[in-house]
This record gives C-alpha cells, structure tokens and sequence, in this order.
C-alpha cells in the first residue's frame, strides 16, 4: 500500500493545495475542531471529528439560489449559479463520509438538485480511518465500518505512517497526483492498528443497538406510540440536533427584499422550529411532540420507506453529545423499540 | 443526596402534596441526564438522577408544569430559585402550583471539559475525594474534579435559596463571586480588539437558537425572530453581521431580567461564551443604577422597569462609548 509518513503531512497538504483549494479538520482556538480552508503551517486536527458535519461542503446552512432585479413593470430573472472550484476534503470520518451517500439520495434523485450537484461533482473525498472511537459513537448500527471508510480514496494511520486506498477514479487520480511524495509501505503495523479499532468499536457501550426493529414498514406502530409524549416532553425547541447531524437535510426557501429586487435563497431549517413547513393554512405539527416525532420518524421509518431500506442516520453521535438536554436518537430508539 | 430526594419526593406524592415531581433522568452514559417529571415511586427508583452532572435548570419548565392539573415538586438547585423566583416576579409561574424543595448545588461537571483532556470512550466518572476516575474503553483515565467544572459553576454567584417550601440540607450564602473578571478583561480592550473578539465567538454561531430556548428570561409566546410576521425574522441573516445583532439584542431584552445562570453557555453546541454578554449588562446596571440581583426577591422594582430622578443620564451611554 502506498504511504507517507506522518511527519511529512505538511508537504502532503502543501503538495495538495497547490493545485485545488483543500479542506483539513483544524482545531479552533476553543479545541473544537472544524474545516478549514488549508493555508501553510496548519496542523491537522486529531480530533476524533468536527464539531460541525461536513455536510457544510455540499449543503450550506445558506446560499443564494436566483436574484430578481425589478425595474418598472420589468423582472430580470438572474441565475447566480457559477461552476464551483475544485475541492479535496480530507480526513473525512467514516460516518460522515456514509451521510453524503444519503444526501445523494435526496439532493440527485430527480429532479436533481444542480446547486448540490456541482458541489458534490467538483469535490474529491479523502476520508480518514478512525482509530480511537467515542463512547458516543454508533456508525456500526447503520452497517458502517469505522476502520475502513469509504468516500473516493480513504487514508489509514498506523501511527507514523498514513496509508492510501483508491475507492473510485477520482480517488486513484487523487493519489496518482500526489504518487511522488508516496513510497509503497508495510501494511502490518496498520493490520494491528485496525484490528485494534475493530475490538474497541465492539466494546463502545451503544456496539449493540440495533436498527432490526425500525424500518419503512413500521409507520403505524410507531408514529401512534404511546411514548413520544415522554420523549418530547423536555424537548427545548432549539435546532441543535438538526443543524449538527451529517444527514438532516431540511431547507427554507425565502425571498429578502433587497429594495431593489429579490434575493431567494435557501437555508437550513429544523423540523424542530415552530414554523417548520408552515403554509397558508397554518402548521400541521401543532406541538412540539409532533415535530420532535417528525425529526425520528424521518430518520427511522420515512427515509428508508423511500430508499430501499437506508436509515437517515449515520450514528456519527454529535446530537449525543451537544443537545442541550441530552435527549437524541439512541434514546428514542431504545424507547420506542417494538420487538 | 440523591437517595434524600427520592424519598422527600416519594413522601410528598404519598401525601397528596404533589402529584408530580420534576428532576433528572439518567442517560446511557455517566453524563447525559435529560429534564424529566416523574408521576410515581416506581419511576422515581428507576430513573431519578441526581449527581456532578445534573446541571440543567429546571426552572423554565415550571412555567408550562404550573399550568397543568395539581402541584408539581421541584428540587431547585441555589442558582435555579434566582430564575424561578424572576419568572414569579414576571407573573410567568403560578407559585401555588408548585412545592419547591430547595438543595445543595454544584459544582456540577462538564462532560466537555474531560473530553477536551482528550478522553475518550467514557464508561463511567466517580469523584473520589475530588478526583475524577475515569472508567474508559481505552482504560482508567484521571483528572482532577475542578479542571472539569462547568464554567457557570466556577464562577458561582450564591450557595443561597431564594425561594423554596423545604430544604434538604442548609443554606449557603451569596457568594463573592469572580464574575466580572473577564467583563473587566473585555473593558479593558481597545474597541477594536473587543469588536474582534466578538466577531471571532459570534461568526461562530449556527443559530440553532439553543441559547434563547433554554433561557429562562426568554418565555414570549412567540419570539419575534420566530414570526414571519414580524418583519425581523430571520431563519438566516442577510450577513454575517446580522447574525452576530441576534445576541445582542436577545441580551438588550433579557437585561435586568437575567439572573446569570449561566444556561446559555452551557447548551450552546459551539461554545460561545454568551454569559459575558449578559454579565456586561449586570455590571453595568450595578454600576449605573446600584447592586441589583434579578431573581433575588420578587418584589423589589427593577433598575430599567422604575424611574427614580437621580437615575444617570441617557448621555452616559454615549460617554461610555467613545474611546
């Protein structure tokens, strides 16, 4: 396999950037770490993940979506489109890199969703195998791997040496591109270090929550559940778990009077909002225990109703960690599970 | 303590004196407690939680509990009977309908703060003599118990019960708190290196709106930036700018009024430190309008809601601003 050692990452980068704009998990000042756009000198973070997802690259929480300009009885309809750069994301988690697959679901089943897709077509995915798993982690419930993620070409560590893989094309010419900084390695250390991972994510406390129960097939018995009531009942509203997951998807389309004209644009929304797809005749989630069943229905029976049997969760467990009243989707699972 | 609880909370729904309780739930793991009433012994036995982690404040439930059937106990931590006893000075809470057991506080720990020591893979924590021993899928981890504190509690402002029906245990004092130091430290900056500040913390906001929902000062039916109607709306800003305006207005409309709980900058997911915001506003009333404590008694007239003749002047705020 070929490999570069760890302490040559700096040329690695440099070697990468040179030719298209790269994007590395760096640590922010308060520790958390985020991607950021690479400049020289920056380290990598090691981190287990970003705080944020990197769903950011592919679905910004806003963008611009068409500008009308009025002038007297006269509408210009300005498209803002513009072909997007080349990117690299590196160093994407296992999880992460599954929750693209899920947003190809929705963003390029047709009608394709162009803005999204030319973000997606410019960006090469370099994911990251990882080596020390939270407690919070449970890629392992929705069949992903840890230690051998996908995306277009994905990298392992051994500890002093980072190991590459070509998934697709665009991987294989990834690291042909960067083939002259890469020697052919010894893969046994990494073997270790692999096998290693794999015992850990057996022992990790949530290794065996298991999605047998949930599925497309379990609408009734689970959105007339007795137990969202419970569930929801400390429910705070706010749009945390949505805006850190890697696959919640949810948008807003609205205009901004600009004066002059019209920007519409899109943002993220949260089915967790009071106005979460309100229309003319009001909202049809009138309480919160209907929006926060919305957000876990979604995930657990709605999504894999409509994609062949794929959950809209990819366990990568940051609503685990930052909702503000600990209240998430492994709780919900274990709750609400029918055998 | 935890033990205590359950059983002042079995006794009082066994008398009749409440039918409902409301505390903290375990989680999976040592730390994710979540929120929960409880309606019975049974339920109390198997899942009522109080321990280092159980920092939420339950005050602002109180104002919807209140509303339903009978009288609900809550256990209030010192710092949560400032936000209770404010919510019942703003007619928010109907006292009557809920029998406040008042008990010991923190401090209380930050889950954040032993993962940032890069632990990882927490099984279980256990303060032994204010060490923390950490059980972890990588092995035993240690650190010391106030390296892990929530920043809230490291800056505690009052051991004291404000309001409360019962205690369990004795009463603290108002504490000489610390907690100004880093609104002094700000104070102290050029304006430019406090705008930058400022910018740098608040870019990094998603608006998830965590802070402003938590918040027990922030009970409006409807919050502006909720309404379509209201013309100020904004699921997203028009720039940057605008997003950053979001705290400083919510922290304009919830001077006076906030107790410094602290709850905002425990839940916000990207570590803002938004308290400094409303400390500012604290230490400047203290300073322009003499100490005042919000939450501390229910029947005092606050500094901005009263008019006295020697109030300072409007120009002070001008005078304040030029460097």
């Amino acid at each position: 396999m070929l490999k570069i050692s760890l302490d040559k990452l700096d040329k690695l980068f440099e070697a990468i950037a040179a030719s298209q704009t790269l994007y590395i998990p760096a640590d922010r000042e308060d520790g958390a770490a985020e991607y950021r756009k690479y400049e020289s000198g920056m380290k990598l973070s090691n981190k287990l993940n970003t705080l944020r997802s990197a769903k950011d690259f592919f679905f910004p929480q806003t963008e611009n979506l068409v500008d009308f300009k009025m002038e007297g009885k006269n509408i210009d309809v300005i498209d803002v489109r513009e072909e997007s750069e080349d990117f690299v994301i590196f160093g994407v988690r296992a999880c992460d890199a599954r929750s693209f697959t899920i947003l190809d679901k929705v963003f390029l089943a047709e009608p394709v969703d162009s803005y999204y897709k030319n973000r997606r077509d410019h960006s090469t995915v370099v994911t990251m195998a990882c080596t020390r798993p939270a407690e919070t982690c449970f890629c392992g419930t929705f069949g992903i791997d840890a230690s051998a993620p996908e995306g277009d070409a994905a990298c392992f560590s051994d500890g002093e040496n980072l190991f590459f893989e070509a998934h697709n094309e665009k991987g294989q010419k990834f690291i042909d591109s960067i083939s002259s900084l890469l020697e052919e390695g010894n893969t046994s250390k990494l073997d270790d270090v692999r096998e290693k991972t794999r015992d850990i994510l057996k022992k990790l406390p949530l290794a065996n929550l298991s999605t047998d129960n949930f599925g497309g097939d379990k609408l009734n018995e689970y959105f007339n559940s007795d137990k969202w009531g419970e569930l929801s009942e400390s429910c705070l509203g706010c749009g945390t778990c949505t805006f850190v997951c890697p696959t919640c998807q949810c948008y807003d389309i609205k205009d901004f009077n600009t004066g002059h004209g019209i920007k519409r644009f899109r943002c993220w929304d949260s089915c967790m909002y009071s106005d979460f797809t309100k229309m003319a005749h009001g909202n049809p989630r009138l309480t919160q225990l209907e929006r926060f069943r919305q957000r876990f229905m979604h995930k657990l029976v709605y999504f894999p109703a409509n994609n062949n049997g794929e959950f809209g969760c990819v366990g990568c467990g940051r609503c685990l960690s930052k909702c503000p009243i600990s209240m998430n989707i492994v709780k919900v699972m274990k709750a609400l599970e029918v055998k | 303590m935890q033990e205590a609880m359950i059983n002042k909370a079995k006794q009082l729904l066994a008398d009749g004196t409440v039918n409902r309780v409301i505390g903290w739930k375990r989680g999976e793991f040592a730390y994710d407690i979540t929120p929960a009433v409880f309606e019975s012994a049974e339920e109390l036995d198997s899942e009522f939680v109080y321990d280092d982690f159980t920092s939420a404040n339950v005050s602002k439930y109180l104002v919807k509990e209140c509303k339903k059937e009978g009288r609900i106990l809550a256990f209030l931590k010192p710092c949560d009977t400032y936000s209770f006893n404010q919510l019942i000075k703003e007619h928010r809470v109907v006292r009557e309908n809920v029998y406040i057991v008042g008990i010991p506080g923190g401090p209380k720990l930050d889950a954040e703060k032993i993962k940032a020591k890069g632990i990882t893979g927490i099984l279980g924590v256990k303060n032994e003599n204010y060490t923390l021993k950490i059980d972890t899928v990588y092995g035993e981890e240690t650190m010391p118990f106030y390296e892990a504190i929530l920043d809230k509690c490291a800056s505690c402002k009052s051991k004291k019960h404000v309001v409360y029906d019962e205690l369990i245990g004795e009463d603290g004092d108002v504490l000489d708190s610390n907690r100004f130091d880093m609104v002094e430290k700000l104070e102290n900056m050029s304006a430019q290196e406090r705008y930058d500040f400022w910018r740098e913390q608040l870019s990094k906001c998603i608006r998830c709106n965590a802070c402003r929902n938590v918040c027990p000062a922030c009970t409006c039916e409807k919050c502006v930036f909720d309404n379509p109607n209201s013309g100020v709306e904004n699921k997203a800003p028009a720039d940057s700018f605008e997003e950053n305006m979001f705290h400083i207005i919510r922290a304009f409309h919830v001077a006076g009024r906030c107790t410094d709980c602290g709850e905002c900058s425990r839940v916000c997911p990207q570590n803002i430190p938004l308290h400094l915001l409303n400390r500012k506003f604290i230490k400047d009333i203290n300073s322009l309008y003499g100490e005042y404590q919000a939450g501390e008694d229910t029947t005092s007239r606050a500094p901005l809601n009263d008019y006295n003749k020697d109030d300072c002047e409007a120009s002070i705020v001008h005078e304040r601003g030029v460097e």
